[in-house]
């Protein structure tokens, strides 16, 4: 096999088991279901796999056109690969999560009468994030772009007899098009300016107009570069949930769990990450979008943990700690340490995924209860979960030689070495996060594991009810939730005053383990590659000149293990104990404290503050949304009805009705006036073509 | 002058197929009428020996032939495929269409192929004498088929309307090609050609000639003001010979305005180009606002086919290769078009029903969805909504109307497409909103379902992927077309 | 002394008049059928006028194709006038108008 067949292969075969698994869904089994989606998902990874040490072992990258879709005006529209180690350790990554959440799956929505459309979904997936990572052009990224974005919506409304998933789909795809809108001016601007799609060929022109301008409003011309990229990061920003666009993701929970691992954790979100990585060339040409990124990432990264303080649903944590850690690597992005956004990014996938299916077997054991004030002491009953959640929670705060240290250690290094005007503000919000997300990954940590068991207190069919502690728009509904849910399986219920928690089956805890070897080790063994080798070289550009971050983490750079040891003489990994410390405190030994605490900040409206997640929503909805209904209603009664519908288009529609009616007299029906009318023609004719000439010559 | 010299070996398609139907009509005599099937396959395959037959001269060099009278170049193979193929697409739609109305006659398939036979000899004829021979012998056989249906009124008037005004426009298209002849000398048509721009041709004569050939062929192709007799023929023939008016027909006729006016009258282009651009303007608007009021499917289909005409004009009228592939692209589109939508109303129709008003449609989606998604895709490409062919068809006209400067007429091509979009969409509406009246269940062979089925998703698939067929069409043209 | 221009003033006028016959009568059919020939006929002359003028004999072949052809349209059309007649029991003109609109 040429390695052409095989970069064919890698995307086709989760494509085949989604068109098996979603138009035979109805004739076939779930066995034949499960068994051909992984067996096509096992094909794109083992050949991804492949893939790397291919091109570890000095393979040459591959970049050609594999099909042209069609030719407007010399610009060619075409699908096309770009395979270099970036896009492989994407393909592993992406092709390796989504193999294991496939096994969990099975496990997992086991009773669900979905199960088909299920496993049609996430291979399809699959299929539009490898399409996105593979890409070598901007026609291409964006198919994937979206294709990945439906999917996303298609599952997060999986449960579509609820009305907080549809709600939550609903919000998923409005805020997506906000930042979809950017995206697309931004492809518009490349298209426009540098008259090519492909990738290799923008790039190269990309330093020609370094200092081309561009004026919209009269008077002030702007960068051109720099607007393009700003416009590009805000696609990332919508897909990447950065602020402001982030409010779908929590949200986004309602869809079952192994979505939530697979594409609202460790791919899909990361996709804007991965998306500006492979941009750097541009990105790098512009310190004004590179700032913005940077500030952008900052905010996320330190206020979303908070957020994440005083979840109650085991879910909505982790999510609110995917939201953090994307703005960790968005700054990463903002000071030119690409690699070491994308090192970020993989090492999340692997823990936060591991934490999401974690959550997830906890939900099972606790007969889909999510909330984790009626969970405690379950490491007794979920052994597995338990250690392997452990490990998940370590990685993700930062302990010294987990993988998760070796990642967002960097960010914090190179952030510290930036000379960008926002890197001080980046640094703090860096630096104080680490403490906040030690403190809620460890509160959620000791709640779930430790300490008292609180479910046989807890009050069955509660268990949702804050899940929706959600602004007036939705929150309404929250009251008619039981009776409208039907047959959907992950709601109510909670364990009986006499159940037991239970371990979850083998297809769940296998990829936990799984999981759990690479989210703590893969930190130690690809540092050196990935951030200090030659891994990315000629696949990530960065200009040392302007940003040295990544030249001065070289420079300090003295090895894996000592990079561990070392820490221990900086501030991070304190932060990060004394998070750990504190939540200790809060809920194992004190469990009265958090109460006394939170009445303190709810005194100043701290907590108001937090529980209506700053606003966002409300402004989104009661004032953005509402605002654009009412103009909208104007515009609709005053505009569309009145005017256009009106006056415009019924009243075109009549005219030419009544044209119609009357044409259509002339055909009468009698062959002497059809002959008349040829005839006529001709004289017409005759008229204009001979008569008036030859009449013009004559005088 | 010997066999050889004839190089009769490039006709060989038109020798084999007369040969073939002179064969069927002797075996029809003896094949009674419970076998009449027998005579259904003799002609299918007599249609595919043709098609390899054509396709095998694809592959030559373009020679004349018959001293000059006869070309076989790509043009020619190309538009000869496409009829035989629209012809086969007749026969399997128009199966049961016609058994159950005891059309299944021998003469429903000699007459076709005769009438096909005729359409072949146009887009090879390089001399008047056998332009006018081949179209008359397409003619005369459709005169006949359409009366096909002896007991029925309306096929016979339809039939005498169609006659008589034919054969008028022949007389008009002969006495053009009379003082074309007088003017020009010769009735060979590289010879006009080459004394026209050699500057022996008395202008005036020319030019008054030339509008009279106009006539003739907008007659033919069924541009305003010539087109008076489309509806009516469409409405009163049986549906399959309307079909085969409606689709290899329309071929046969673009191939013979290229003949006559791009290769023969070239030397004219200007003055041409300016009556083909009057006749598109009027078949646009008369043929749109129209179809509006019709509540007979076959007769909207007439006038949405006047329509369509115009954008072939349109694309005829830019007068370069570009264009001329263009129409031709639009022509081979429109056949495959055509042919399922009157497909879609044969196997809807069964004794007694003819499934032939707006009407019959209605709740279409809740008796078959599979009729109505085919039916939706016709209606969708004849509206030119992108991803169906027809959208792309439309597109390259209106590219090559552009090139040459003239955006307002493609503004006013578009116009006039978004107001024939309203009553295709009617369709698509009645079919998917509205409440069924008929409720009596669609029967239809399995072999004329999958046929229309496939044809169906061409539309879609030829949407996607446009640029072979496109690169086929223009290619053609630009090795057949000898440019002065 | 006879020039073309006699010749083709004449087959005009021919022309004309078959032209008029089609669209000016409204009575009978057969008169319709009488006007097309003679618009062949004077077809007919115009390519003998121009073939004896320019000394080319192509015309005056053209003008056998012509009339065979024409000798085969009446054939059909007096056919079509007969099924016509069975069905409608008339050959006029006027009641020639259910297809319309």
């Amino acid at each position: 096999m040429d390695m052409k067949t095989i970069y064919l292969l890698i995307p086709l075969a989760p494509l085949f088991g989604a068109l098996v698994a979603g138009l035979f869904g109805w004739a076939i089994s779930r066995r034949v279901a499960h068994t051909v989606t992984i067996a096509g998902v096992a094909v794109a990874c083992g050949l991804s796999l492949y893939t790397l040490n291919y091109l570890l072992h000095g393979g040459a990258s591959y970049n050609e056109p594999v099909y042209n879709w069609l030719t407007i005006n010399g610009v060619d529209f075409n699908v096309g690969f770009l395979v270099d180690k970036l896009t492989a350790m994407m393909m592993c990554v992406v092709t390796f999560v989504s193999l294991m959440v496939h096994i969990y799956t099975i496990g997992y929505m086991a009773e669900d009468p979905g199960y088909n459309r299920f496993f049609s979904y996430i291979s399809l997936f699959t299929f539009s994030m490898l399409m996105l990572v593979m890409s070598n052009n901007f026609v291409q990224l964006f198919f994937g772009w979206e294709a990945v974005g439906l999917v996303s919506y298609l599952l997060i409304g999986f449960w579509f007899k609820r009305p907080t998933a549809t709600f939550a789909n609903l919000k998923a795809f409005l805020v997506n098009r906000v930042g979809d809108f950017g995206f697309l001016l931004g492809i518009g601007l490349v298209l426009g300016h540098f008259g090519s799609l492909d990738y290799a060929a923008v790039f190269a022109k990309a330093p020609e107009l370094k200092d081309a301008t561009i004026t919209i409003f009269a008077g002030h011309p702007w960068s051109l570069l720099s607007l393009t990229c700003i416009l590009l990061f805000v696609g990332a920003m919508g897909k990447s949930a950065q602020f402001p666009l982030h409010v779908w993701l929590p949200d986004s929970m309602e869809g079952p769990t192994p979505i939530s691992a697979l594409i609202h954790a460790a791919t899909m979100v990361t996709a804007g990450i991965f998306m500006v990585t492979r941009m750097s060339p541009l990105f790098e040409l512009s310190d004004t979008a590179l700032n913005f990124i940077l500030v952008i990432g900052s905010i996320t990264a330190l206020f979303m943990g908070f957020l994440g303080i005083i979840q109650d649903d085991i879910k909505r944590v982790v999510a609110y700690s995917t939201l953090s850690q994307l703005g960790y690597m968005t700054v990463a992005l903002g000071v030119s340490a690409y690699s070491v956004a994308v090192f970020h990014l993989m090492t999340h996938a692997f823990f936060k995924a591991l934490l999401f299916l974690g959550a997830g077997s906890v939900i099972m054991g606790m007969h889909h209860d999510q909330n984790i004030r009626n969970m405690g002491g379950l490491r007794k009953y979920m052994p597995i979960t338990w250690i392997t959640s452990l490990i998940g929670s370590l990685a993700l705060i930062g302990t010294p030689f987990f993988s998760g240290f070796y990642s967002k250690d960097s960010i914090i290094d190179a952030v510290s070495t930036s000379h960008l005007p926002g890197a001080h503000f980046a640094y703090f919000a860096v630096v104080a996060g680490v403490f906040v997300t030690a403190f809620y990954s460890f509160r959620m940590y000791f709640l779930v594991f430790h300490g008292q068991s609180r479910w046989m207190e807890a009050k069955p069919h509660h268990a949702h009810a804050d899940a929706h502690h959600a602004p007036a728009a939705h929150g309404a509904h929250a009251g008619d939730d039981h009776a409208a849910h039907g047959d959907d399986h992950e709601e109510h219920h909670g364990l009986g005053p006499n159940d037991k928690p239970h371990e979850s089956p083998w297809v769940v805890t296998l990829p936990l383990i799984l999981l759990a070897i690479p989210s703590a080790l893969i930190g130690f063994f690809a540092i050196q590659p990935m951030l200090f080798g030659d891994f990315f070289k000629g696949v990530i550009f960065v200009n040392n000149e302007a940003h040295p971050a990544m030249e001065e983490l070289a420079h300090e750079f003295g090895g894996a293990a000592e990079m561990g040891l070392h820490a221990f003489a900086g501030l991070p990994v304190w932060l990060a104990l004394a998070g750990v410390v504190l939540s200790y405190v809060f809920y194992i030994l004190k469990p009265e404290l958090p109460k006394a605490v939170g009445k303190f900040f709810s005194s100043i409206g701290v907590t108001k503050l937090l529980e209506n997640k700053y606003y966002m929503d409300f402004l989104y909805i009661n004032v953005f949304a509402a605002a654009g209904r009412a103009l909208g209603t104007v515009l609709w009664k005053v505009g569309d009805a009145l005017l256009i519908d009106g006056l415009v288009v019924n009243g075109a529609a009549r005219l030419v009705q009544f044209f119609s009616f009357v044409v259509r007299r002339v055909q009468t029906g009698y062959i002497y006036h059809y002959a008349f009318a040829m005839i006529l023609g001709a004289l017409v004719m005759i008229t204009l073509w001979i008569g008036i000439p030859l009449y013009g010559a004559m005088h | 002058m010997t066999w050889t010299s004839l190089n009769a070996g490039a006709a060989t398609p038109e020798i084999f197929l007369l040969i073939a139907v002179c064969a069927v009509l002797l075996i029809d005599l003896f094949v009674s009428d419970a076998k009449r099937h027998v005579t259904y396959l003799l002609t299918l395959g007599a249609l595919a020996v043709t098609a390899c037959l054509l396709v095998n001269g694809l592959a030559q060099p373009p020679q004349l032939a018959f001293s000059g009278m006869f070309v076989q170049d790509p043009l020619a193979g190309v538009a000869k495929l496409a009829m035989v193929l629209g012809a086969a697409l007749v026969f399997i739609y128009g199966r049961a269409y016609a058994e159950a109305r005891g059309l299944f006659r021998g003469e429903l398939f000699t007459l076709s192929l005769f009438s096909l036979l005729g359409m072949m000899v146009m887009a090879s004829a390089m001399n008047f004498v056998t332009l006018y021979v081949g179209l008359e012998l397409q003619s005369l056989a459709m005169y006949a088929l359409i009366a096909l249906n002896r007991d029925n009124v309306q096929s016979s008037e339809a039939s005498m309307k169609y006659f008589v005004l034919g054969a008028l426009a022949s007389g008009l298209l002969l006495y053009g090609m009379s003082m074309v002849y007088g003017a020009s000398q010769s009735l060979d048509v590289l010879t006009i050609a080459h004394n026209i721009t050699a500057g022996g041709a008395n202008r005036v004569l020319s030019v008054f000639g030339l509008v009279f050939i106009v006539v003739g062929i907008g007659f033919k192709l069924g541009a305003v003001p010539f087109h008076m007799w489309m509806p009516d023929v469409y409405q009163g023939a049986p549906t399959p010979v309307a079909q085969l008016i409606g689709t290899s027909s329309k071929v046969a006729a673009f191939v013979f305005i290229l003949r006559i006016l791009a290769e023969s009258l070239q030397g004219f282009a200007p003055d041409w180009s300016q009556m083909l651009m009057l006749m598109a303007v009027l078949s646009l608007a008369l043929g749109n606002i129209t179809a509006i009021a019709q509540s007979n499917i076959k007769r909207m289909f007439a006038f949405s086919a006047i329509a369509h005409m115009g954008f072939v004009l349109l694309g005829i009228m830019v007068g370069n290769p570009y264009g001329y592939g263009a129409a031709f692209f639009y022509s081979i589109t429109y056949l495959l078009t055509s042919a399922a939508g009157f497909g879609l109303i044969m196997l809807m129709s069964r004794a007694g029903f003819e499934a032939d008003r707006i009407d019959d449609f209605k709740g279409l989606n809740q008796r078959s969805p599979w009729f109505a998604f085919m039916m939706l895709i016709v209606m969708f490409s004849m509206a030119g909504v992108p991803v169906f062919v027809g959208f792309f068809a439309k597109l390259a006209i209106l590219k090559a109307v552009v090139s040459m400067g003239l955006t307002w007429l493609a503004v006013y091509g578009v116009l006039m497409s978004l107001i024939g979009g309203f009553y295709y969409l009617r369709v698509v509406k009645v079919m998917y909103f509205d409440e069924a009246e008929d409720t009596h269940p669609i029967v239809a062979g399995i072999d004329a379902r999958a046929i229309l089925s496939v044809n169906c998703l061409l539309l879609l698939v030829l949407g996607l992927m446009p640029d072979r067929l496109m690169y086929l069409v223009t290619a053609a043209i630009t090795h057949s077309i000898v440019q002065m | 002394m006879l020039t073309l221009t006699h010749y083709l003033v004449l087959s005009a006028i021919l022309f004309a008049i078959s032209v008029f016959g089609i669209f000016v009568n409204r009575k009978n059919l057969i008169v319709l059928l009488m006007a097309i020939e003679l618009m062949l006929l004077a077809v007919n002359m115009n390519f003998v006028a121009f073939s004896q003028f320019l000394g080319n004999a192509s015309g005056q072949v053209f003008v056998f194709f012509i009339l065979t052809v024409a000798a085969a349209e009446s054939a059909i059309g007096l056919a079509i006038l007969v099924v016509l007649f069975r069905n409608l029991r008339s050959i006029n003109v006027e009641d020639l108008g259910s297809l319309k609109g």
